[in-house]
């Protein structure tokens, strides 16, 4: 003990003294890696996005300007596609939560006594990304269409009315939402699940609490930083997806996300400014909501 | 079973013919158990003896392949952990890194729907004296103060057992010392039976008033510690829990009150009473404390047993007492723990000296030494002969 303390007294300063110049030094390409790739972008988008019609120009020609107008004009044309963008990514960060989570739990604990099977899971739970997730909702897609064996089969049972579909509906985007994100909330949730000390569990049942409330009371707690690192890998993708919810994909002329818009916006009505301004908002309503979220679930001391 | 309310008192504990077997071992072979309510009881055994897999199927987190455990009389054997009235006190304390220390001590309270249980979890942190750190986290705790709040998480519960998987494992010697006292007050206080395993034989006799000796599963001996100690009954429990001097031999001669055991040459007599065989071959031994050292050859006496003479090859200063290590050719080494009563050793390293012990001092064992007592000397002192041999033959050579 007394040694640490006076060792540690002694190498406070040093370390100090050493560390300027040089991590500096170590820091710069990745700094100027920022700069120029994250930073730059950003203020041209916002740039962008203020930017006003050319009074003499074509279509597709814009000024620098100060139109906050903008803003103004895509939340009112547009609030239907926001809200469903956060719904859909809320309600598919929720199913992938509920399928991922026992999933995490037999690979991370119970798996535990058995290596091999251990690895082999991992490896199923990542081998989706071996093929093109546009390729895989592709699949999806022939998978689900009307013509397709399964709902040709659901319609003979009666199980779905004849004229119903499963692509281009709410339920078959966030379907392909969750089924897309699964991956991104497994492999944290593993992480910190297969560094749960079982012993806590025992603890648990010792002091009279069921299965259930071990669970709720340690289980959960215990693997928040997994749970809200898998939310966040889920959520923020999810919530400014194009792919599953595009008329191409999954989706429908009633399920366009805030992701399609944009798309539109930047590539068919050469509407930049109002792209831009849906990017902006996007990802401050991202940041915002992401937050509140990380403040909430208290799991600083955890991480 | 009642858990809903706290235990009156201590209740008794009954392990009928528990087997415990895990996939390519058996932890435990047909094992029968019976500690008194109210009662300190501490399992003691080396690692891997299997006392600490009878406590987790106490607790119940274990379930026993075969065999039976009564708590308070009532069978208790399909119950879950959660279902029982027992608390345990965990090698790693186990606090919950994500409460405060309160919540941690309210925790089994909470769960078990009992009135008031803030201010029931204060009183349990009074007793440990650490309610002012209450608000704090587990991680901002030392090893000590842990070991206490998990103390006072357990206990808090009256449970009618209370199960210490080696709490004071992780401590300095210094603050294990002061827990042990705390402990066995607490036992006192709260009047609940206390089932201790530990491997530290002192902390065992200290503690507890009857301790089993645990061995490959199985129990050795059982018993008040001072008649454990006076009286071990096999070579392991004279060799695990103390130390002891044991010599084999022939029973040449046996009266109705002692036994006379010939071994390389000596005559060695043990009282019959405190002998476990009095024919055949038996090994009979002597606690070290118990020898004295002579610097000449002691008088002729019936009550005392004497060796032959040996050479001191180690001596030991500890401060109350001073260790020697002696020599005597076909006994092997004996050991010798004296008192420090005047000032200096009273044998040098080297001198001849001659041995002896009261002859109600010995005992004889059931069973013969074990096999360690055979084995090559690991000594320092042998180790550093043999090196010495090694280079004087190598010199020779050149």
């Amino acid at each position: 003990m007394a040694f640490a303390a006076f060792s540690t007294a002694e190498a406070q300063p040093q370390a100090q003294r050493k560390r300027s110049p040089i991590a500096l030094f170590l820091l710069l390409p990745g700094i100027a890696y920022l700069v120029l790739f994250f930073l730059t972008p950003l203020v041209s988008l916002i740039l962008t996005s203020l930017q006003a019609p050319s009074e003499f120009g074509d279509i597709g020609v814009y000024d620098y300007a100060f139109n906050w107008q903008n803003y103004v004009d895509v939340v009112t044309l547009y609030w239907p596609h926001i809200l469903r963008s956060f719904g859909y990514a809320l309600v598919a960060t929720i199913a992938a939560l509920v399928i991922s989570y026992p999933l995490a739990y037999f690979i991370g604990v119970k798996a535990r006594r058995w290596p091999l099977l251990q690895s082999l899971m991992l490896v199923l739970v990542i081998a989706p990304f071996f093929i093109s997730f546009l390729l895989r909702t592709l699949a999806w897609k022939q998978i689900l269409s009307d013509e397709s064996f399964i709902i040709t089969s659901l319609k003979a049972l009666s199980l779905m009315a004849p004229d119903a579909h499963f692509t281009g509906t709410p339920f078959a985007v966030i379907f392909g939402l969750t089924y897309n994100f699964i991956p991104f909330m497994t492999l944290p949730l593993y992480t910190t699940l297969e560094r749960l000390d079982v012993r806590y569990l025992e603890a648990g049942s010792d002091l009279y609490a069921n299965p259930f409330h071990v669970f709720r009371k340690v289980t959960i707690p215990l693997s928040m930083p997994g749970i809200v690192a898998g939310t966040l890998l889920t959520f923020i993708p999810a919530a400014g997806d194009y792919v599953n919810a595009s008329r191409d994909f999954l989706g429908g002329p009633d399920t366009q996300m805030m992701g399609n818009v944009i798309e539109a916006n930047f590539l068919v009505l050469l509407n930049y400014p109002a792209a831009a301004a849906l990017s902006i908002i996007l990802m401050a309503a991202i940041l915002v909501l992401v937050g509140i979220y990380v403040k909430r679930s208290g799991t600083e001391d955890l991480l | 079973m009642a858990i809903r309310e706290f235990a009156e008192r201590g209740a008794d504990l009954e392990l009928v013919g528990i087997q415990k077997r895990f996939p390519g071992f058996t932890a435990i072979e047909n094992l029968d158990l019976k500690i008194p309510a109210g009662s300190f009881f501490a399992l003691l055994g080396p690692s891997g003896c299997g006392k600490t897999t009878t406590l987790r199927l106490v607790a119940g987190l274990e379930e026993p392949t075969q065999g039976r455990i009564l708590i308070g009389g009532s069978d208790v054997t399909s119950t879950r952990a959660h279902e029982r009235p027992v608390n345990t006190v965990f090698q790693s304390y186990a606090l919950f890194p994500h409460m405060t220390i309160i919540e941690n001590v309210a925790f089994g309270l909470k769960r078990r729907k009992i009135a008031d249980p803030m201010a029931k979890a204060h009183e349990a942190l009074k007793l440990v004296e650490l309610d002012h750190i209450a608000q704090r986290k587990p991680q901002q705790l030392s090893g000590g103060q842990q070991q206490r709040v998990a103390l006072a998480r357990a206990i808090v519960n009256r449970p009618a057992l209370l199960l210490l998987d080696e709490p004071l494992g992780a401590l300095d010697l210094k603050l294990r010392r002061q827990m042990q006292l705390e402990l066995k007050a607490i036992q006192e206080e709260v009047g609940l039976t206390f089932l201790h395993v530990t491997h530290d034989q002192e902390e065992a006799m200290t503690m507890a008033d009857t301790v089993a000796v645990m061995n490959k599963g199985a129990i050795e001996q059982m018993g008040a510690p001072e008649e454990l100690y006076e009286l071990p009954r096999t070579a392991f429990v004279a060799n695990f829990l103390g130390q002891s001097n044991l010599f084999t031999g022939q029973v040449v001669s046996t009266t109705a009150d002692a036994i006379t055991v010939e071994s390389a040459g000596a005559r060695i007599v043990v009282p019959a009473a405190r002998a476990q065989r009095h024919q055949g071959e038996v090994t009979v031994g002597v606690r070290p404390e118990k020898v004295s050292l002579h610097r000449e050859a002691p008088a002729a006496d019936a009550n005392r047993n004497v060796l032959a003479p040996g050479r001191v090859v180690d001596v030991s200063f500890s401060g109350v007492s001073t260790q020697y290590l002696v020599e005597i050719p076909g006994h092997g080494t004996v050991m010798v723990f004296a008192q420090n009563i005047g000032f200096g050793p009273v044998a040098g390293l080297g001198s001849e000296v001659w041995i002896s012990w009261a002859v109600e001092h010995g005992f004889g064992l059931e069973d013969g030494p074990d096999e360690t007592r055979f084995q090559d000397d690991a000594s320092t002192t042998s180790l550093a002969a043999l090196h010495r041999e090694a280079l004087v033959s190598e010199l020779e050579e050149h």
